[in-house]
């Protein structure tokens, strides 16, 4: 019964700050309600015992994505009334796209094969039954290959993006750390020897 | 839970190059820009030995190993050397090109090593999760290499639009893939297509989910009505990479389709039949007629490619054995054929001046015979004329779908290539029968020109003595197992 209630409760916040990320009109606002949805739908993950993937969902989302993409939105200057310009002309075109959707997702969603019946609910697992260990060995084991590409697919990214931003110009001034360690005191502190000015004779 | 350690061995040509790459990647480092010429090599070393070590590792029926992700079956192989030949006449065209453009770098080839991989993941998988990650990461690799000429505003703009349509296409097939996972169940294509069969699965799911699958395969595929990114990818990137694009990785997707719709979606085949039937028909007509009215080479091989894609679809939407081998073949000659066009552009092509444009073939008789030659081959071929080879491939893709009985795609077919025979033999016109404005002397290393002339010569070779080719094709599907 509690737990009906918590699902309803999560749910309806999930729904209705999702609703709030496309509405508001401050690009800020709507990120910041992202980061109550991805919040809400960690503690439904938690509800269905996926303690690993809610805890990732925060961590990763809430703590590194978002937060790049707060740092992004408040770096640009987003020029809202630009983006909202031929809305009106499209809305129609779109209405008709976005309601041919919904019916086709009800008649697929609606089916039997979404509906209660067709989900067995999983048993409830024991009290010290640990998930994150279950998901690491699956990982390390039947699908070590698609672990091991997915590796792969981050070198790529690491190799893109240094191929891509470095890039060495003539009269750019930068730092070398090595450099200014190894740097010796006769190269930077020149002793000279001042004469004390005789004493003007009066 | 019960675990084996895993057979490695039919994996081999994937290990051997990832490791190839990862030393080429530290190599690479410590060699000076001079010196780059080493780079080149050791790719092309590490590409050959991967040929040899596919070709040891062939096996005549179908072999699963990582609890049945990865399969590698006669297909695997022949698309595999076909991949690896592709990739390596790729480097060999492209050197002399990239040296004089100051793209002769380290990240090229490792880059490619990357999108060659991901192509081989590709061929071999048997798993919607390992299809989709060979997708990526040879999609990711791509994406970097249209962006490389960082200062050339329009491969940038060029790589935002492969990027962000690129990333929509994957969205699309994601979702496509979770519907089918949702009505059957698994994520594994063999298991998938027994779910279907026994009749557990729910129709509409499962056609919802072939519906995105089959629309994102159409974006990666280049189909019209997902074709936008062609033109301005092909025209946008520099051409070695636009060779890249347009030839090898049409056959990892080609390899790709055939083991979700012909694998795992075969009950459906009524389904995605007619799906294909509509991309394919629109493809070759907006492919070709679009084409006529380029002025550029790259933007209308581009449209070219198009109309090439239908006729691949054409291959595939009969959805018979005959049907998908000469759908192989088709590919198999159409990167060929690639190859070739591109190859001469970059031939022609100088230090800061691009031979794009139709103008810079005219004449071309007059400064070159014999190059003159090697390209109306390849125009004869891509417009599908005897006696190159360009006229069997069409022409089995045909048979195959009329024996499926698809006559009035047929009819179409034939028509839209013979408007498309247009444009090709306009290029023909240009270089035999109009006075030259450029000229210049073709400057090119010795090994891209004898290359160039050998691929030329394959198309008129493989046009008289098609039947072994074809006979390799068709062994390779059945192997396979469709």
């Amino acid at each position: 019964m509690i737990e009906t209630l918590v699902f309803y409760f999560f749910a309806a916040v999930l729904v209705l700050s999702s609703l709030a990320v496309i509405t508001v009109r401050n690009p800020v606002h709507a990120a910041l309600f992202l980061v109550l949805a991805f919040f809400t739908a960690a503690g439904l993950w938690l509800l269905l015992e996926a303690e690993f993937l809610a805890i990732v969902l925060v961590l990763v989302y809430v703590g590194a994505v978002m937060v790049l993409f707060l740092f992004v939105v408040m770096m640009l200057e987003i020029n809202l009334l630009k983006i909202r310009e031929g809305i009106w002309a499209w809305l129609p075109f779109g209405a008709l796209l976005a309601s041919i959707m919904v019916v086709e997702m009800w008649i697929v969603l609606g089916s039997e094969r979404f509906g209660l019946a067709g989900m067995i609910a999983p048993e409830a697992h024991p009290a010290g039954y640990s998930n994150t260990g279950e998901i690491g060995t699956l990982l390390y084991t039947q699908y070590v290959y698609p672990f091991e590409i997915a590796a792969v697919v981050l070198l790529v990214s690491i190799v893109a993006a240094i191929a891509l931003t470095l890039r060495r110009r003539k009269g750019t001034k930068s730092q070398d750390a090595a450099w200014q360690v190894a740097v010796k005191r006769s190269e930077r502190v020149r002793l000279v020897d001042i004469r004390p000015a005789k004493r003007a004779e009066r | 839970m019960n675990f084996s350690v895993p057979d490695f061995t039919p994996a081999l040509p994937e290990i051997f190059l990832l490791c190839a790459l990862s030393a080429i990647l530290v190599v690479d480092l410590f060699i000076e820009d001079a010196k780059r010429f080493t780079t080149y090599l050791l790719t092309q070393g590490a590409l050959a030995i991967s040929v040899v070590v596919t070709i040891m590792t062939a096996h005549m029926s179908p072999v699963h190993t990582f609890s049945g992700m990865y399969v590698s079956d006669m297909m695997t192989s022949v698309l595999k050397v076909g991949t690896f030949l592709s990739v390596m006449i790729l480097l060999s065209y492209s050197r002399d090109y990239l040296q004089k453009r100051g793209l002769f770098r380290g990240e090229f080839y490792t880059l490619t090593l990357f999108t060659t991989l991901g192509m081989l993941v590709m061929i071999s998988a048997s798993n919607f999760l390992t299809l989709y990650l060979g997708l990526e990461l040879m999609s990711l690799s791509l994406y970097a290499m249209v962006a490389l000429q960082r200062d050339s505003s329009i491969s940038t703009e060029a790589a935002m639009k492969y990027f962000v349509l690129g990333a929509l296409a994957s969205g699309l097939l994601l979702y496509g893939m979770s519907m089918l996972y949702g009505a059957t169940g698994s994520l594994d294509v063999s298991r998938i297509l027994e779910v279907i069969r026994s009749g557990q699965a729910n129709n509409n799911v499962l056609v919802f989910g072939v519906v995105f699958v089959v629309a994102g395969l159409g974006f990666k595929l280049g189909a019209v009505p997902f074709h936008m990114w062609i033109p301005d990818v092909y025209h946008g990137a520099p051409t070695a990479i636009t060779l890249f694009i347009g030839s090898a990785p049409k056959l990892a997707a080609f390899a790709f389709v055939l083991r979700i719709l012909a694998g795992g979606l075969q009950p459906l085949v009524h389904d995605w039949s007619q799906m294909l039937a509509i991309l394919s028909v629109l493809s070759m007509g907006l492919g070709n007629i679009t084409a006529i009215a380029q002025t550029n080479l790259k933007r209308m091989l581009a449209y070219s490619t198009i109309s090439h894609m239908g006729f691949l679809l054409l291959g595939i939407l009969s959805g018979t054995v005959n049907g998908y081998s000469s759908a192989m073949f088709y590919v198999l000659i159409y990167a060929l054929m690639t190859l070739g066009g591109f190859g001469m552009i970059m031939l022609l092509s100088r230090e800061g001046f691009e031979a794009d444009n139709l103008d810079d073939y005219r004449g071309l008789n007059a400064r070159s015979p014999w190059h003159a030659f090697v390209m109306l081959l390849l125009m004869f071929s891509m417009a599908g004329i005897p006696p190159t080879v360009g006229f069997y491939a069409k022409f089995s893709v045909l048979q195959a779908a009329l024996n499926a009985g698809h006559l009035g795609i047929v009819i179409a077919a034939v028509m839209f290539s013979l408007i498309g025979a247009f444009y090709y033999l306009r290029i023909v016109k240009l270089m035999y029968f109009d006075a030259p404005v450029d000229h210049s002397p073709i400057v090119g290393t010795s090994d891209c020109r004898i290359l160039l002339g050998v691929n030329g010569l394959a198309m008129l070779l493989l046009g008289i003595l098609p039947s072994s080719l074809m006979a390799l094709c068709a062994q390779s599907i059945q192997s396979a197992g469709f």
